[in-house]
């Protein structure tokens, strides 16, 4: 499984590229400014990571995250959820620059190829910023009311970040 | 949401230092913390670049529109309002394209486009259909075949394989995906059958 991930990036870069190039796109002058626009996004959020990043390396050192890690891993353990995850699975539906401070917390505390790191990359690449979403496209159309859209998106996150821990866990 | 979030780290981390009597500790994180975030943030910016300038050469191809026009048919039947609906239908499938490749400044603003598309012939008026709800829930599964950030970040942790975690990824977001989409029919049929029996 591993190996199809190595795969998968040449092999998108390659499908891209080169109908780019059937296509008669200037590709590499096109990569430029897709690539300015990347480094001007991520610029645009480097103020509220500089800020999330700090608030979480403060919760580390204040030994904040051992307490609750101590407090909930007897139950964690018991259903085989890494206890370092928790917290990112709580984070991830509210806040995308908030979870993304907490992955690199755990990339860096636990390793990112361990299986806790792993199960934490899982779960960010595979869920979003539900509560996010859900206020931006309904509060787009004035749409108060939203019927069994939270429920339904908390199910399915809940099952994303459940068989993150389970995959990980099963392919070893 | 954030500003609630920022100050209870703020207030935790204080008043657990104070109880772990790490003080100091906390008072040397707070400048090794915004040194680590810059830090972060030029290390990641290579990957960041990259994809993104990979993904401009998709938009710019045409090869987005085409995975859009692949993905119609699969979506109209998924949103059975709107299936004959040409506005709505392309600006539900190129915001599916633009997730599934990545393309996150695109796809919110083509999103907004469609709900106000399907806001138009919403019956229900001052709640969303079905069909908008789907539409919703296939936005939160988060379906994309490279994770560029999530990737980016492993990158700059030192992973000696950043990209192993792409298969885990499609299969824990379909899978997140295929639950969203069970309960939704679920929840719409409980909701009919709660409605019928209030009318008898």
């Amino acid at each position: 499984m591993d190996k199809l991930g190595m795969y998968a990036v040449p092999a998108v870069i390659l499908v891209i590229v080169a109908f780019g190039g059937i296509r008669r796109v200037r590709v590499f002058d096109c990569f430029t400014e897709g690539a300015k626009e990347g480094f001007s996004a991520l610029l645009s959020v480097a103020p509220s990571l500089i800020g999330l990043i700090v608030g979480v390396t403060m919760l580390e050192a204040s030994g904040f995250f051992e307490l609750l890690t101590a407090f909930i891993s007897p139950v964690c353990e018991a259903v085989g959820i890494p206890a370092q995850v928790v917290p990112l699975g709580l984070m991830r539906p509210v806040t995308g620059s908030g979870s993304f401070a907490l992955l690199n917390e755990i990339l860096g505390s636990c390793g990112p190829d361990s299986a806790a790191g792993k199960i934490a990359s899982v779960m960010s690449g595979s869920t979003e910023t539900t509560f996010y979403a859900i206020t931006v496209y309904y509060g787009a159309v004035g749409l108060k009311k939203t019927r069994y859209t939270l429920p339904a998106a908390s199910a399915a996150d809940l099952a994303g970040m459940l068989s993150a821990v389970w995959i990980v866990r099963a392919a070893g | 949401m954030l500003n609630i979030i920022w100050l209870c780290m703020v207030i935790l981390s204080v008043i657990c230092s104070i109880v772990t009597g790490r003080t100091g500790e906390l008072s040397n994180s707070v400048g090794n913390g915004a040194d680590k975030a810059v830090q972060l943030i030029i290390s990641m910016a290579g990957v960041m670049c990259l994809w993104s300038g990979i993904m401009k050469i998709a938009e710019r191809s045409g090869l987005t529109g085409l995975i859009a026009k692949l993905l119609s048919p699969v979506l109209g039947r998924l949103m059975p309002e709107y299936k004959n609906n040409s506005a709505a239908m392309n600006a539900v499938s190129t915001n599916v394209t633009a997730n599934i490749l990545g393309l996150g400044n695109a796809a919110t603003p083509l999103g907004i486009i469609a709900m106000k598309e399907m806001q138009k012939s919403n019956t229900l008026r001052s709640e969303p259909n079905d069909s908008m709800i789907m539409f919703v829930l296939i936005n939160t599964a988060s379906i994309q075949i490279i994770p560029a950030t999530t990737a980016a970040l492993r990158q700059a942790a030192g992973s000696a394989q950043p990209y192993s975690i792409l298969p885990y990824v499609w299969i824990a977001s379909g899978i997140a995906l295929c639950v969203g989409m069970i309960s939704a029919k679920i929840f719409s049929a409980v909701g009919k059958i709660k409605k019928q029996a209030i009318n008898k």
